[in-house]
């Protein structure tokens, strides 16, 4: 029995070599696009440089406030701020080249100032943006308000203008015949203070003093900590990347498992392989076994590729990552069977295969992680082989989790491999005619 | 001995094979001859264990053969109708492969695939892949890969489908070669001309059905015609009268095609010197005498009323 095995096993070993095209499609494509997304999506620590939102501004204001809300926005890490004509902004959107432009109007630091105490009479700053990008679009918002009240507020309580505009404000108040008298009273007192404290601010600013008074800031400061499997250890973007290219690209190797076996079929080969005296179990087992061979072989390859070239490390355990890697290459094997066995012909087999398998990739998170899914695919993506798969690979590398959160994916990719493997027997066609 | 009793398969309402039976002795070789359709391959199918009959039973030496992993399999060599080789490796690795299904191992496996090579004429080429081969050596290497477990029986699915006379000829020759070392030799095919080259026995198949199983000779007897007599006559042949000839009971059709004359006849050596006879004897000359055999062609046109390549 393990002479015809073996010779079964090397024989699809040697085929798989003998054609180029399998070799490069199953070690150099998924290292390539691994690589590409890893990059994008971060890359080793985080340290890939993201891409920054291209703005443009249009400023009709000429006074200070508005030189300084531009400043502050081109100091933004997240943006990349152009001052433009109207014109060239709304080109500039309109071909993609701009998120967003943002339209600052004439005595909008005054009109902002005024509008800081009275609520009143608030300048309007105008938006031109890109349909198709409006989650770029929100984040400029936030930090366009961010940036406007920081600086008018800085303006308002210790620059020139708000010296101004206190003591306007002061005048209005004391005007004002409608207002309730204690609230005229609370109000003005208020604004004597920020009147009295504009001097002082200028004052010190003329003695080479620090200002007492920066404006409104931000009332707190953030501490963000990654979740990772130890001090030290920062996320590696191509432990995901790799882990999913390497899962896409097994199942397309096992796609051509299936069709194999219908091109054998169809050439004649499977009519040689059943005159002989060996059982059907030790044909399909031997397809199975080097299919599984060389979803392994990619495996090891490509994750060696990303341990020496992008430092992607087994964080957690060892044998749990092993043993994922068989499990899934066990189903990748019977995966391709099951190909085998449904396919009328090797033609209508192919289209249907690559169909499923994208699927399955992508709604295994190979493509993009499965949490950023909706809560309800999150649920429905249990049932798909892949994202057992991804998680479990996740798990092993940068989240550096033990065998025992390894062996709930083991088990659901055993499980598909046997239904697969079942019902790929079950279905087979082994009578040959014609 | 291969035997084969009333095998019968069918698809549903099709029967592609109903009730064939026939024998098969140690060393003889028979041609399951049919015209496309017929349901040859299906039978070749069904004695190589890759259908399952509907009924009936093929017995090798009086043992039905059970199941994928029977022994007995092992006594069977199939050349399918198709090219049954990895093209991307070589003809060794195909051979050691194909050895290697029958547990041949080593040097056995080793001195097997050299013996099949030289008997085929390519030991050359043994290094080659395949991909590089012509067309007849193709087939000459799909018969070496049935012959690595010296099968006593080789079951031959039109093994010269598509390749020139040449290698045709060097099929042949090979097949002779391996009937004179005693192999048992089914052949299926739809050419006549191999069937009378190479077997000493004809099973001929139609419509799934046995409808002769006999030797050449005998097949030829069943014809009212066995020879077709062509005479070339001289300057009288305008004034032949063909009714007075077709009356001799040795002559049993008559045409006159310009100047030469065929008359069909039973039995050439007894006959023809009667026919020739006449011709002197009623003043008609002629310059040349020729014979054709009637053939297979005619015999199933014959048995069936059909000519075999139109049916």
């Amino acid at each position: 029995m393990m002479t015809p095995l073996i010779a079964l096993v090397r024989r699809d070993l040697t085929l798989f070599f003998a054609d180029q095209r399998s070799v490069i499609m199953s070690f150099v494509a998924p290292i390539i696009i691994a690589t590409f997304f890893g990059y994008v999506f971060g890359g080793n620590g985080g340290k890939t440089e993201t891409s920054r939102i291209p703005v443009m501004v249009v400023n009709d204001d000429t006074g200070d406030v508005a030189k300084q809300l531009i400043a502050n926005l081109s100091a933004e890490k997240a943006l990349e701020v152009k001052t433009v004509s109207i014109d060239d902004a709304r080109t500039a959107v309109k071909k993609g080249k701009a998120t967003v432009a943002i339209l600052i109007p004439k005595e909008f630091g005054n009109k902002a100032g005024a509008a800081f105490f009275r609520g009143e009479n608030k300048p309007e700053i105008g938006m031109l943006f890109d349909p198709s990008r409006r989650m770029e679009m929100s984040m400029v918002q936030g930090i366009l308000t961010g940036q406007i009240m920081q600086t008018v507020s800085k303006e308002v309580f210790g620059g020139k203008t708000g010296q101004v505009l206190a003591k306007d404000a002061l005048a209005d108040v004391e005007k004002s015949t409608g207002m309730d008298p204690s609230a005229k009273s609370v109000l003005s007192g208020l604004l004597s203070s920020v009147e009295k404290l504009n001097a002082l601010n200028e004052k010190d600013k003329a003695d080479g003093k620090p200002a007492m008074s920066g404006g409104l800031s931000t009332p707190y400061t953030l501490r963000e900590e990654a979740m990772m499997s130890g001090n030290g250890v920062e996320y590696n973007s191509y432990g995901h990347s790799f882990g999913g290219m390497g899962i896409q690209f097994i199942l397309f190797m096992g796609i051509d498992v299936g069709i194999g076996v219908l091109l054998a079929r169809q050439r004649g080969l499977w009519k040689r392989l059943r005159a002989a005296p060996i059982s059907r179990g030790l044909l399909l087992g031997a397809r199975v076994l080097s299919a599984a061979m060389i979803a392994m072989l990619i495996l090891i390859v490509i994750f060696s590729f990303a341990r020496v070239v992008f430092g992607v490390k087994i964080e957690g355990s060892l044998l749990g990552f092993i043993g994922i890697c068989v499990a899934f290459s066990l189903m990748t094997a019977t995966f391709g069977l099951l190909i085998a066995a449904i396919g009328k012909t090797p033609e209508a087999a192919r289209g249907l295969s690559v169909l499923v398998t994208l699927l399955m990739v992508m709604l295994g998170g190979a493509w993009v992680p499965s949490f950023v899914f909706p809560q309800w695919l999150q649920k429905v993506t249990v049932l798909v082989p892949t994202r057992w798969a991804m998680d479990g690979l996740d798990a092993m590398t940068w989240r550096g989790l033990g065998f025992n959160d390894a062996i709930q994916p083991i088990g659901v990719l055993l499980l598909f491999a046997a239904v697969f493997g079942v019902v790929a027997v079950w279905q087979f066609k082994w009578e040959i005619d014609g | 001995m291969l035997e084969v009793k009333a095998l019968k398969k069918t698809y549903g309402a099709i029967t592609a094979v109903d009730g064939v039976s026939f024998k098969v002795s140690d060393g003889e070789t028979i041609g399951l001859l049919g015209p496309n359709g017929a349901g040859k391959t299906t039978t070749i199918s069904m004695l190589a264990g890759l259908l399952t009959p509907t009924a009936g039973q093929v017995l090798i030496e009086g043992r039905p053969v059970s199941g994928d992993t029977d022994p007995l399999k092992r006594q069977i060599g199939l050349v399918p109708q198709d090219l049954a080789l990895y093209d991307e490796m070589s003809a060794n690795d195909n051979l050691s492969l194909f050895g290697a299904l029958y547990d041949l191992s080593g040097a056995v496996l080793r001195r097997a695939s050299d013996e099949a090579l030289e008997l085929v004429g390519l030991t050359d080429r043994a290094k080659d892949k395949v991909v590089t081969f012509s067309g007849g050596m193709k087939r000459r290497l799909n018969l070496a890969a049935a012959l690595l477990h010296d099968p006593k029986i080789l079951l031959l699915d039109e093994p010269t489908v598509g390749v020139d006379p040449q290698s045709r000829n060097a099929i042949f020759d090979n097949l002779e070669l391996l009937k004179k070392r005693g192999k048992t030799l089914v052949y299926t095919t739809h050419y006549m001309e191999e069937a009378e080259r190479l077997c000493d026995r004809l099973v001929i198949v139609d419509h799934g059905k046995v409808i002769a199983d006999d030797t050449l000779d005998n097949l030829y007897k069943l014809l009212p015609v066995t020879n077709i007599l062509a005479i070339d006559l001289e300057e009288t042949a305008e004034a032949l009268n063909l009714e007075r000839l077709n009356q001799l009971p040795e002559v049993k059709t008559v045409e006159l095609a310009g100047r030469v004359l065929k008359a069909g006849v039973r039995n050439l050596s007894e006959d023809t010197p009667k026919v020739l006879g006449w011709l002197v004897a009623n003043g008609y000359r002629y310059s040349h005498v020729a014979s054709e055999r009637a053939n297979l062609e005619s015999v199933f046109l014959n048995l069936t009323g059909r000519s075999l390549r139109d049916a």
